[in-house]
């Protein structure tokens, strides 16, 4: 895809990006912080393509090792997030 | 085609999924909706990969990993886990440029746009861990002319960055990730402690933006939107902690807060008297009261005192009809939202938890403020003192409450180094000791009866 298309989709989700996150309730900023950490994970899906088809040992294993610390963060990132969100539920008051 | 649709439906479902955390209702939904964005953005990948055996079980090890953290961690130790994932984050886009580079992509300044960013979240990350951790001092660490070393590497990196990407010599790309790995760990080692939840937002926003380099390099959509939400996310979370700190971004980046105030600070300290009183006074005119507001901070966390302090509320609201709400800065913990979060894990429900905003008109009203473990965040020459290093930082109007108990070991200043009038003011009645021991005392004065 040609870099002006990659730049207006970038432009774009800048500003998605500064409405969702100002929507979102400072009681939940460190779950905020934890999903985001495990979304950007997604860096994962470069590194499954370099890794997947690499050439030489070296490029694989450093995709291969790029694959694995993006993981650790996706399921890192979501399962603390979960975790958290679970003390939000609802109480019952005394 | 579709590899392209699912990408697109990925990225819907995890911005709906940071969307619906507006509400503590829809949170819950909304993250299970980003894991499915994840594993639909992962299973449409492997489509393009050769290797699936290996991919996956690298998958498989860093799920294991990740999960076993994730379950283990304690809720005071959130903000060190969260740098920890950063870095990781960080490390894995410079290891992707470094193999796109090696592997003869042509997509240089992208590449090295990524690594620079992904070096610099790498290592901020893993000294703003140590810190966080107490595997080294949380102390801010200057020494001369580090500032003016911090503007070598970082212009030597401008400058490498545009040798490579006119060169293409692969060997200028290394020195790049050395000199920029380098650059991380000496930005974040003038950092204090309590300047963490700035750092950490910052960290957070790089890892995004290194997605983004990424995302450019081997020209992927759904890493370009992902890596603009979380970079912009981490951007507005540091600007929401530096408007609560009143500082300047530059200014804690800068580093050494805090140091030049405390001789000031120690020569002030002339005979003041503050009251003191027990526990048993405490329960005693908190079990009269009609309504009290908890002031929680740092150093509730650090002495573990959130359970019993949520017992404390229960008992006072249960047996004695007292209103008790809880009053939060946004720099009450080490991250953004972190008190709130460890209420939530003491059984606090979420409607009784109030920010900045929200309360600090009610203090007028109450009867009694609960300051425990904080000390900077209400300090009331924030609002009178221009000349104090506190001056416009937004604070909680304790004082305007009939009856302030500061539960406090000392009358110490706080990290800012200023002290505090609150502590001799005539409403004020300072308990001394430990947090938690304190508020136990209370409690079982309060259950006595």
């Amino acid at each position: 895809m040609d870099f002006w298309m990659l730049l207006t989709v970038f432009v774009l989700a800048c500003f998605v990006g500064y409405f969702v996150v100002w929507g979102v309730t400072p009681a939940l900023h460190s779950p905020l912080m934890s999903v985001s950490n495990a979304i950007s994970g997604v860096v994962v899906v470069g590194a499954l393509i370099v890794a997947g088809n690499a050439e030489t040992g070296a490029v694989r294993f450093l995709g291969l090792t790029a694959v694995f610390l993006a993981s650790v963060n996706i399921f890192g990132g979501f399962a603390v997030s979960q975790r958290m969100l679970e003390m939000f539920k609802k109480k019952e008051k005394k | 085609m579709l590899i392209s649709l699912s990408y697109l439906l990925a990225a819907s479902f995890f911005i709906v999924s940071v969307r619906s955390l507006s509400s503590p209702k829809t949170a819950r939904r909304g993250n299970l909706l980003g894991m499915l964005g994840m594993l639909i953005a992962i299973a449409a990948t492997m489509l393009l990969v050769n290797d699936v055996l290996y991919t996956s079980l690298a998958i498989l090890l860093g799920a294991a990993v990740g999960i076993f953290f994730a379950l283990k961690v304690k809720m005071t130790s959130l903000p060190q886990m969260i740098a920890a994932f950063n870095g990781l984050g960080g490390l894995s886009a410079v290891l992707i440029a470094l193999a796109e580079i090696i592997g003869g992509s042509q997509a240089l300044l992208d590449n090295a746009v990524g690594l620079i960013i992904g070096a610099v979240a790498f290592s901020g990350s893993m000294i703003a861990f140590a810190k966080l951790q107490g595997l080294m001092s949380a102390r801010a660490v200057v020494f001369p002319l580090q500032q003016f070393l911090n503007l070598i590497l970082g212009l030597a990196s401008v400058a490498l960055c545009g040798f490579f990407v006119f060169s293409g010599n692969t060997e200028l790309f290394y020195w790049l990730a050395a000199i920029t790995i380098l650059l991380g760990f000496l930005l974040i080692l003038p950092i204090g402690g309590a300047d963490m939840p700035v750092v950490i937002s910052v960290l957070n926003s790089y890892s995004g933006w290194a997605a983004v380099g990424i995302g450019f390099s081997i020209g992927n959509t759904l890493l370009i939107i992902i890596g603009a939400l979380v970079g912009a996310s981490g951007a507005i979370l540091s600007y929401i902690m530096v408007k609560a700190m009143n500082r300047s971004l530059l200014s804690v980046m800068l580093g050494g807060f805090g140091l030049e105030n405390k001789s000031a600070a120690a020569a002030a300290g002339e005979a003041k008297t503050a009251k003191s009183g027990s526990p048993q006074d405490a329960a005693f005119i908190m079990e009269n009261a009609n309504k009290v507001i908890i002031v929680p901070g740092y150093g509730m966390a650090v002495a573990q005192a959130q359970h019993v302090l949520r017992e404390m509320a229960d008992d006072l609201h249960r047996l004695y009809g007292v209103e008790v709400k809880y009053a939060i800065h946004p720099v009450a913990g080490r991250m953004p939202g972190h008190m709130n979060v460890l209420l939530a894990e003491a059984g606090v429900p979420y409607e009784d938890v109030f920010e900045l905003e929200d309360i600090n008109r009610e203090f007028a009203t109450a009867d009694v403020a609960y300051v425990i473990g904080a000390n900077d965040v209400t300090n009331p020459l924030a609002k009178t003192d221009p000349a104090s290093p506190l001056y416009g930082m937004p604070v909680l109007d304790v004082e305007k409450a009939k009856t302030v108990f500061f539960v406090k070991r000392s009358l110490n200043t706080g990290y800012s180094g200023v002290e505090n009038p609150l502590f001799f003011a005539d409403n004020t009645i300072m308990l001394y000791g430990d947090a938690k021991h304190v508020t136990e005392e209370i409690v079982s004065a309060l259950e006595e009866k």
